[in-house]
């Protein structure tokens, strides 16, 4: 980050909510069906069609307020969002205005030095658009080309949107953010919350000020956001942007920014904001929604354990980093569960299973432990294979541990010194302190000997014999 | 064969259970009938051939979807529009075995009081064909009159169920807000719209009523009635605390011999048994018209949003952008009573314009609601005239809205406190029926077809124009 300058970062969240049938009908809530398969008189906006109003969509969102320490007031109203668009069949989104089902939370984002706490202005439940296609013409936008079709099994789908305070101070802060959120949203079981199928979407709101300074400046929108590490490359070079522009003496002005995920380093595309008038009003069809406290409170009971609490636990048998990596990727309950010595699981956990792809809710964790815990006595290619298979039903480490390494010294010397006496320029840099090299060497062995050679063992000769 | 003028919707279920006349019978009489005398009035827009049921058979207002049968709103913009679904009304009357006759006329998506705003021509009014039945049910109320349905439904949103029924002669009800479904019908003001009844007597009114009323699970704005609807027997009023709001009938505009007629029924109530007295609502009635006039074109702007030619109905012949067929379909498929007031409603609900809008109009709608509140702390119904002039001539106010509107001056007032409303015949001024509202407690629609029901027998009135007899 440029000296001097601080970064405000707030965002808005869209989380789609996987339940069985729409916002205000009773259509399925389906994805892979064909083109408007999954539509009723409600969801394409038919006259006098009316809605009502999902009631485990309601609930759930409650149940994100709690998760996200909401207030849940008495009374929600929605009201209408109007604005004409092919996607939109009523010319209005049910939405929620100036009185959503949660307002005034804090979330808590575990950090190495304590908790880092994101304001949350507000959560609230809306219907989802429907799909248009634009053909022909350039890039599927709607300018140039053909003709527009429109899929409305999206219409009508219930949308959380969680709006943060500008409470976020690098793009760092902010991934982290939304991968709390993003996790802590998978484990109530309320939403995929998978952004490569979109539901899971967001928008970030940028400005930055002098450090020490409390104004906000006028901020930019960043849209089109489909990954958190995209979303903090985006941010990033959005501050720089603005820092260059008020140090050479400019203005930033108030503008959407979308971002071209597939070529980074194209200048973003801009969207005056032409003064968008919505015309909220209460929406008529609709009467207040005023959760009872009971149920309220049944919500609050019901809340799991969330990510945030896990992850101060698990910090002090594994440290801050794996701690977060394990909570937020999914894997700590594996992580939990296998037996072993606690930073070696985590490390595997986190790193070499993940590598694998292997999901970690089909690993048989017992024997896990026990693969881990041979690492050292068996041949790398072995463990690999083993951490590869560990998903699959009916595994036993016991196959993989059977496969002797080399671990006999005898076998191993003549390699060791093959090798030594193949490299002299790296022993003699290795002898003149450059002690880095020894990994090397570990390398020249294992490729030598097919992965075959017992690790601790080579470690061992080959420290004795670069001494001497 | 029956006489579809006089027979009442009561008698013509009597005349089906004693197999004096076969359901399919009495829907053709009433086919022959609309078309002897329909191509001078034009009640309707459509009808149907087949009776799709045994029972009495009924008119629907053409804002009432019904499935396979066109519904147009009587405007461009949904010619052709085949709904694919019942509207919960149009179900309830089918399961209850009435044959739809038919759809009737109105004005444009239910916006105007005099049947002219129709964009496939205006309907008269059967006792004068030179002047209009009234509106926006002008068709209901106009084939009800002519003997061209036996009852029939309408929707009221600003008084479009009393007056045109004040105005063809009619019985007419506009129900408490929430008691009757609105699923299905075609949305003009929906925390006003409401359908009701019309027909030739109280009786029958109470008797459709009771089909349609109760709460829908797909109208979340509908309720449980706290009591069933009974057929009113009372041919007295004892006891009844009148109360006679002195701005609803004497307010400027109101013409003489309605006046007169107003205060005869009056008269008649209290001889009735009544205990008759002066009240007052004056912001109602000062505030009560502008007020509707922000709120109801403001809902209307959003409701009327989604013709826009892509899914049914009209479109323009596609010509460059979707934007440019948006416009182009809007511009040539909405008359001009809905493009003011879509113009009228956006500028309302504007920013920097809603609080000073719609904003303070809901919050004046609250204090209208509180001031009928106080007035039924000391009376049981309120009474005035319905409207305050008799059918005028077709034309007479196209030209000049606001004279239009001000045909729901008294009315309105009573529709945004979202009480029930019964217009009842009360006699003739000029040859032309005058119509005589009661409005009661929210959930009152008992007591308003029982005090109706006894006026209705002590006034005598012959519901049949007197061009027909």
């Amino acid at each position: 980050m440029s000296t001097g300058w601080e970064p405000v970062i707030g965002l808005e969240i869209h989380v789609h909510l996987k339940t069985q049938t729409k916002m205000f009908c009773r259509c399925p809530v389906a994805y892979f069906e064909p083109p408007n398969s999954q539509t009723c008189p409600v969801c394409l906006a038919f006259p006098g069609a009316l809605p009502v109003p999902n009631r485990k969509a309601v609930e759930w969102t409650i149940l994100l307020g709690h998760a996200l320490g909401c207030e849940i007031p008495g009374q929600a109203i929605f009201h209408r969002k109007n604005y004409f668009y092919p996607d939109n069949p009523k010319g209005y989104q049910i939405s929620q205005y100036d009185e959503p089902l949660c307002v005034n939370g804090s979330f808590a984002v575990p950090e190495e030095e304590g908790d880092h706490i994101v304001g949350i202005e507000r959560a609230h439940l809306e219907e989802d658009a429907a799909k248009t296609i634009h053909v022909g013409g350039a890039e599927g936008r709607i300018h140039g080309s053909d003709r527009s079709l429109v899929d409305f099994n999206r219409a009508g789908t219930p949308l959380v949107e969680i709006v943060t305070r500008p409470d976020l101070r690098s793009p760092d802060e902010a991934k982290a953010f939304l991968q709390l959120l993003r996790q802590t949203v998978v484990e109530l079981g309320i939403s995929d919350a998978e952004m490569e199928k979109g539901s899971l979407r967001f928008d970030v709101n940028v400005s930055v000020r002098p450090e020490g300074s409390d104004e906000l400046r006028t901020r930019t929108e960043l849209k089109n956001m489909n990954s958190f590490n995209f979303a903090a490359k985006g941010i990033e070079r959005e501050v720089r942007r603005q820092v260059e522009i008020y140090e050479s003496g400019g203005e930033v002005e108030q503008e959407t920014l979308h971002f071209d995920p597939g070529n980074e380093s194209a200048p973003p595309l801009r969207s005056k904001e032409e003064a968008q008038d919505y015309r909220y009003f209460p929406e008529p069809d609709l009467v207040p929604l005023e959760p009872e406290p009971e149920v309220v409170e049944r919500l609050r009971a019901e809340l799991p354990e969330l990510p945030s609490a896990r992850i101060r636990q698990l910090e002090a048998e594994v440290g801050f980093g794996l701690a977060e990596g394990l909570v937020t990727s999914g894997r700590d309950a594996l992580y939990s569960r296998t037996p072993g010595e606690h930073a070696a699981v985590a490390n595997v956990v986190m790193n070499e299973l993940a590598a694998t792809g292997v999901d970690p809710a089909s690993v048989n964790a017992e024997e896990l432990g026990k693969v881990i815990e041979q690492r050292g006595e068996i041949p790398r290619a072995a463990f690999t294979e083993a951490l590869a298979a560990s998903g699959s039903p009916g595994f036993s480490a016991d196959s993989y541990l059977a496969e002797a390494s080399i671990s006999d010294a005898s076998e191993l010397d003549p390699v060791i010194d093959r090798i030594l006496s193949a490299n002299e320029g790296q022993v003699a840099e290795y002898r003149g302190g450059k002690e880095g090299l020894l990994g090397f060497f570990v390398g020249q062995v294992m490729k030598e000997t097919g992965g075959k050679a017992n690790p601790k063992i080579v470690n061992e000769r080959l420290r004795e014999k670069l001494q001497g | 064969m029956v006489d579809t003028l006089r027979l009442t919707a009561e008698e013509a279920t009597g005349l089906i259970e004693r197999g004096e006349v076969s359901g399919a019978e009495l829907h053709r009489a009433y086919l022959d009938a609309i078309a002897e005398r329909d191509p001078e009035l034009h009640s309707y827009l459509c009808t149907v051939e087949q009776p799709d049921g045994a029972g009495v058979p009924i008119a629907l207002k053409d804002v009432i979807s019904t499935r396979g049968v066109e519904t147009t709103a009587a405007s461009k913009i949904l010619a052709g529009y085949k709904p694919v679904f019942d509207a919960t009304v149009a179900a309830r009357v089918k399961d209850a075995g009435l044959p739809l006759l038919g759809k009737t006329n109105l004005d444009e998506f239910a916006m105007g009081s005099s049947t002219e705003n129709s964009a496939y021509g205006p309907t008269r009014n059967p006792w004068d064909p030179s002047r209009v039945p009234g509106g926006s049910s002008g068709g209901s109320t106009a084939a009800v009159a002519a003997g061209l349905a036996p009852w029939a439904l309408g929707s009221d949103t600003g008084g479009s169920i009393k007056q045109p029924a004040a105005l063809c002669g009619v019985v007419g009800l506009r129900p408490t807000y929430g008691t009757v479904s609105r699923y299905g019908i075609v949305a003009f003001a929906s925390s006003l719209d409401q359908v009701g009844p019309i027909a030739k007597t109280v009786r029958d009114c109470a008797l459709l009523h009771r089909i349609i009323a109760g709460r829908d699970p797909v109208d979340s704005t509908t309720v449980d009635l706290p009591e069933p609807i009974e057929l009113p027997e009372a041919e007295d009023l004892k006891g009844l605390r009148v109360g006679v709001p002195t701005e609803l009938n004497e307010a400027e505009g109101i013409e003489p011999g309605v006046s007169e007629a107003a205060k005869r029924t009056i008269e008649l109530a209290r001889e009735l048994g009544a205990e008759v007295g002066e009240c007052s609502l004056p912001r109602s009635v000062e505030f009560g018209l502008p007020c509707y006039y922000l709120i109801a074109p403001s809902e209307a702007s959003s409701n009327l949003a989604r013709y826009d030619g892509v899914r049914y109905g009209y479109r323009a012949e596609p010509n460059g952008d979707v934007r440019s067929m948006y416009d182009r379909t809007r511009r040539e498929g909405f008359g001009d009573e809905p493009k003011r007031r879509i113009m009228l409603g956006t500028y309302a609900l504007s920013a920097g314009y809603y609080d000073a809008y719609y904003g303070q109009a809901q919050k004046v709608r609250t204090v209208i609601r509180d001031e009928h509140a106080a007035a039924f702390e000391d009376f049981d119904i309120l009474v005035s005239p319905t409207s305050p002039t008799v059918a005028f001539e077709l034309g007479a106010r196209t030209a000049n809205p606001l004279a239009m509107y001000a045909a729901d001056l008294l009315t309105i007032p009573s529709n945004m406190a979202g009480l029930p409303g019964l217009s009842i015949p009360c006699g003739l001024s000029e040859g032309l029926p005058v119509g005589f509202q009661l409005i009661g407690r929210q959930f009152s629609e008992n007591l308003l077809f029982r005090a109706g029901h006894a006026l209705e027998r002590a006034l005598s009135f012959d519901y049949v124009p007197e061009r027909y007899r």
